[in-house]
């Protein structure tokens, strides 16, 4: 199984409950993933820098120290401010530069997400423990993808647990399994990108990424997945200022959507919406097969 | 005590089926009102008396699946299965009803007002089904026995190895699935049609119908066909 759920806020006064609605609707979802979760946050973008999210599978990583390294090393200033095996470093330097310097430096560091307004948490553990060791209810922003899983096609660890991210301000989560993730990492390393799994979803994630630095703006890119993506799956994927549903052609997997005026709010049942504030009067409804839904935060 | 109500935002499900399944008949109750389902799996399934169940709100998977005796009314919408595997009995969905709608049904009669997702009726083993909306793709594959009558649009392979089971549409029929072909109406199609459509509570016209059923070359194997089906 695995859970997906997606909260797009329209109405600006709401970015500040955006975890706060969000928590319920992953642990509503703890049945379809309870071996781990994980979240990625999109909230007004850096005006300077990037923003990146890190993980350390040691709990008492000195934090701080890493932004004085980077500081003694590169000359840039750098914040990082962790919260346990969680940091979020906030630095001028290009994204290529600071994850070298970071592979080079601390290789057990993984870096999980990477842009001016995306932050990301992933880890194991139940839906329930994972949002309460990284307080997700006290995020905010204008729109958040979120993950349960079961794992199926690797194994549990917090580099496997979704969303996934690739490039910059991009994520995507996944309820599914593909049939051609191989042949995809095959065609994708050939154009020099480099895979951090053996995970499935990672390869429709960075699939997807690569189209759209290649200039395909989101749907087109999509609509590529469409044709080279084969197996079964729901997608929420999360770019800047956009969140994308769609479905494989056979519908495989569940997913429901309740928007109103204030919020689009997405996930694989309904028993997830159920809480959401005024959704006995929202528009419910099933997304249909092959179809792309969007929206723009 | 005729009526009865559990609120599942305060009572256990189990407490719910539990109740439906050993004591409803015992206690004379007729009708059971489930307040907040909000999509809770498995409500009233397995239904073995005659009790009207009515379900304010959305439905989560398998609501009224193998329902026996009673009639399940879902105010609102259904997840997976809705009515699966039901035997006799009736069900009516308000709103829309996920994949897989009355699959396998053995009898009775599942309304559904608004559209259904794919795989409606699939592998229908002699229930009715009557969809006010449109029903998705895939629907009626290899129903067996029964009839779906759907008025609005069916997606693409409708009816797909379809054995004598027979499928009414209003609307357009995206695809037919192998096998399946567009009939003439019979004055007996037009009366079927016409007591389901009562019996749900629509008025259309039986004479906007149109008939889906197996042409039977599936029916014995031709080492000829060349991977023609």
């Amino acid at each position: 199984m695995c859970g997906i759920v997606g909260l797009l806020v329209k109405t600006p006064a709401l970015r500040a409950r955006l975890g706060e609605m969000l928590v319920p609707m992953m642990v509503g979802m703890t049945e379809r993933g309870p071996d781990s979760a994980g979240l990625a946050v999109f909230s007004a973008p850096l005006a300077n820098g990037y923003k990146y999210s890190l993980y350390s599978s040691t709990a008492s990583f000195d934090w701080e120290g890493l932004a004085q390294q980077m500081f003694a090393h590169l000359r840039v200033p750098a914040q990082c401010e962790g919260h346990g095996n969680h940091a979020l470093l906030v630095t001028g330097l290009a994204p290529a530069a600071v994850r070298q310097w970071l592979r080079e430096n601390f290789p057990a560091l993984h870096v999980l997400s990477c842009g001016r307004a995306i932050d990301l948490y992933k880890d194991i553990g139940t839906p329930g423990e994972v949002a309460q060791r990284y307080d997700f209810a006290s995020l905010h922003g204008s729109h958040a993808v979120g993950h349960t899983r079961m794992a199926t096609e690797s194994a549990v660890t917090p580099d496997r647990a979704h969303p996934f991210t690739a490039g910059e301000d991009f994520c995507l989560v996944h309820n599914g399994s593909l049939s051609n993730p191989y042949g995809l990492r095959r065609k994708l390393e050939t154009e020099g990108i480099h895979f951090e799994t053996d995970n499935d979803t990672e390869a429709a994630c960075r699939f997807l990424e690569w189209r759209m630095r290649e200039g395909d703006v989101l749907e087109t890119a999509i609509q590529k997945g469409f044709e080279e993506l084969d197996g079964f799956y729901t997608f929420l994927i999360g770019t800047e200022n956009k969140l994308a549903l769609v479905r494989d052609p056979f519908a495989c997997k569940p997913a429901i959507v309740a928007e109103t005026g204030d919020y689009v709010a997405i996930a694989s049942e309904f028993r997830s919406l159920a809480h959401l504030p005024d959704v006995k009067n929202a528009r419910i409804y099933e997304p249909n097969p092959e179809e792309m839904y969007v929206w723009t935060a | 005590m005729d009526s009865l109500s559990f609120d599942l935002a305060a009572t256990p499900l189990r407490d719910l089926n539990r109740f439906l399944h050993k004591e409803a008949v015992a206690q004379g109750v007729r009708q059971v009102t489930v307040l907040h389902p909000d999509g809770a799996h498995n409500i009233a399934v397995g239904l073995n008396a005659p009790v009207a169940v009515e379900i304010e709100g959305h439905a989560g998977y398998y609501a009224a699946g193998m329902l026996k005796l009673g009639e399940v009314t879902i105010h609102g919408n259904a997840g997976t299965g809705v009515a699966e595997n039901m035997m006799s009995g009736k069900v009516h969905v308000k709103g829309f009803a996920s994949v897989s709608a009355g699959a396998s049904a053995h009898g009775g009669l599942l309304v559904v007002d608004g559209d259904t997702s794919l795989r409606c009726g699939i592998s229908l083993k002699g229930g009715d089904i009557v969809v006010g909306g449109s029903v998705g793709s895939f629907s009626g594959f290899m129903a067996q026995a029964g009839r779906m009558v759907i008025c609005g649009n069916a997606g693409d392979a409708l009816g797909d190895s379809l054995y004598e089971a027979v499928i009414y549409v209003r609307g357009r029929i995206k695809s037919l699935g192998a096998d399946a072909r567009i009939e003439e109406m019979t004055e007996s199609d037009y009366q079927a049609v016409g007591e389901l459509l009562a019996a749900a509570g629509f008025s259309y016209d039986p004479h906007e119908f149109k008939r889906v059923a197996s042409a039977k070359s599936l029916y014995h194997w031709n080492a000829d066909a060349n991977q023609e089906y």
